[in-house]
């Protein structure tokens, strides 16, 4: 099929025009960061201090009297502070042997049919609604333990990072040169060796890289929290008790208006904490690049 | 010794990917058994009647999957402008300079954003706006949670496209170039069709994703169990519904909402199977 050879002028002109929309769709595309960064940074630096780090959410009554004398909000978010680091603490632990592993043995059996099986499934869990992973932490952990928890939303944030490190470690490995795995064995080294004091060392910017974009894409999630910490208003160390977060207690400060003065700033803490990962990850890679 | 035990913890890893996915849809399953006995599987699915109160409880998924669909496939017809924009600009046009490393750094900061953030973001910023253009009263429904799913899922449908369009070959357009084609003439004749695959595996990821998502648009949707009357309507989604009714249900209840997640899981997962389909049939060429 050819189209009608039309006049050079023509061509030309839709030849720019089409650059004109593509110049300015992509810049549209840009503009909403800008304006939620700036939502998040200029109505949250308010409350943005000390008191936000060192002191747990206040009751709504209390809140509610500081509203009408005009004074700020008496509190911060120090429980959920502790409890994202509690519960994403948690995952990391339970995350990263597990995601190591079994990228390293992804990377080093390629052809076999249950790499590939397993491959398939990896890729299955990594597309998976986070809420449908919380309805799963719920029934494994919160239905058997009785009670919600930290260990519930960490199995449920396990869940979630698990894919992204394999994902990472294997496409990294694959990507060494054969000849570092090969030059390692002829010398003697044992397998153990070769991968601990070879591959991984070799790799490690690209692991290392998966791991902490993994950790910030965790960092915000709210949903499967829900079903499974549900949030606490105390700052909670135990594992088997209801826990906060800071995403939960953005959810809870939403939904209360004596404490929306609070949803800004936990915003603007939580997004400092998920763009430096990011650009700490960034940095990684490029220093380390295999 | 030591390393046939290394390799089999490897191989026990792998194992625990195996036992994972299998225990999650036997959980799936079999939690949700009771609503599927109560109604049956088409039954359950094509039922859009969803009436918690315990006298004339009755539950049907249809309104949410309906919202679901609704939502998602607007989003993406919304994103797609944009995001082949973007995929165009650091693929083709701006290919390996300084601008284009600065759109696709600030796109994939849009990424890391979370979900609840864009929530606060369309409540208290994009809701006036849609007031104010009439679309409904109170802002909130399908057209609102739409704008701010389309802007959630531009980076993953622009990042994937932008590598498919970049990895067309030099050589084939240059050929065309030679023959006297303008940019937009071999990014038609040339880039589209060879990278089409890649591009359509891009969206169909990002569909996935909007399909998914949960917090933005629990908070901006509405909430009401009934089928979406249009665009201005209001509604629910999947993920909606069960991040908004799962803390205090429980019985039959409980049990549907299991369900719906359940077929939220599988549609996912064809999704996310048709877009590996796609992406083979490229890497075949």
């Amino acid at each position: 099929m050819m189209e009608q050879v039309s006049s050079t002028r023509v061509r030309k002109g839709k030849d720019k025009i089409a650059l004109w929309l593509v110049c300015i769709f992509s810049f549209i595309a840009m503009i909403p960061l800008f304006l939620i960064l700036w939502d998040v940074v200029s109505k949250g630096y308010k409350n943005f201090n000390l008191r936000l780090f060192t002191e747990v959410t206040p009751s709504s009554m209390d809140a509610l009297l500081a509203r009408v004398n005009n004074e700020p909000i008496p509190g911060g978010i120090l429980n959920g502070i502790t409890g994202t680091l509690l519960i994403v603490g948690m995952a990391i632990l339970f995350s990263v042997p597990l995601g190591l592993s079994i990228g390293i043995y992804l990377a080093d059996n390629q052809n076999k049919r249950f790499a590939k099986v397993v491959s398939y499934l990896t890729d299955l869990l990594q597309g998976m609604p986070s809420i449908v992973i919380g309805i799963i932490a719920y029934a494994w952990v919160v239905k058997p333990l009785g009670s919600y928890s930290a260990l519930a939303g960490s199995v449920a944030l396990t869940i979630m990072m698990l894919p992204m490190i394999v994902r990472s470690t294997e496409e990294t490995l694959k990507m060494l040169p054969g000849a570092y795995k090969e030059a390692g064995l002829a010398l003697g080294s044992s397998y153990t060796n070769v991968v601990f004091k070879v591959l991984l060392p070799s790799g490690f910017g690209g692991i290392f890289t998966g791991i902490l974009l993994a950790i910030s894409r965790v960092m915000g999630e709210t949903a499967p929290l829900m079903l499974t910490a549900l949030g606490a208003s105390v700052v909670n160390w135990h594992v088997l008790e209801p826990t906060s977060a800071i995403p939960l207690l953005i959810w809870d400060f939403y939904n209360d208006p004596n404490l929306v003065d609070l949803v800004w700033s936990s915003s603007l803490l939580l997004l400092i904490v998920i763009f430096l990962l990011n650009w700490i990850a960034k940095t990684v890679a490029r220093k380390w690049k295999v | 010794m030591k390393d046939k035990l290394f390799r089999f913890v490897l191989f026990f890893a792998a194992l625990m990917i195996l036992l994972l996915s299998a225990g999650i849809i036997y959980s799936l399953v079999s939690r949700s058994l009771d609503t599927f006995n109560e109604y049956g599987v088409w039954g359950f699915i094509s039922n859009a009647e969803w009436d918690p109160r315990k006298a004339t409880e009755e539950y049907g998924a249809l309104s949410f999957i309906v919202g679901t669909l609704y939502t998602a496939f607007f989003a993406l017809l919304i994103c797609i402008p944009f995001s082949l924009s973007v995929a165009l600009f650091n693929g083709e046009y701006f290919k390996g300079t300084k601008v284009a490393s600065a759109v696709s750094s600030v796109v994939d900061l849009l990424a890391g954003i979370p979900s609840i953030v864009f929530g606060l973001w369309g409540f208290y910023s994009v809701r006036p706006i849609v007031i104010a253009l009439g679309v409904n009263a109170q802002g909130f429904g399908i057209f609102l949670s739409s704008i701010v799913l389309a802007i959630m899922i531009i980076p993953y449908a622009s990042s994937l496209s932008t590598e498919f369009i970049s990895m067309v070959p030099n050589n084939m357009k240059e050929g065309a170039y030679s023959l006297g084609a303008t940019r937009l003439e071999v990014i038609r004749r040339i880039s589209f069709p060879t990278a089409s695959s890649g591009i359509v595996a891009a969206y169909i990821l990002a569909l996935g994703r909007a399909l998914g998502e949960t917090m933005a648009v629990t908070m901006l949707i509405g909430n009401t169990d009934r089928i979406p009357s249009g665009l201005r309507g209001t509604g629910n989604t999947m993920a909606s519904v069960i991040a908004n009714q799962f803390g205090e249900a429980d019985g039959l209840k409980l049990s549907s909402l299991i369900a719906i997640g359940l077929i939220l899981f599988i549609i996912t997962a064809i999704i996310n199977l048709i877009a590996k389909m796609v992406m083979k049939r490229l890497s075949k060429v």
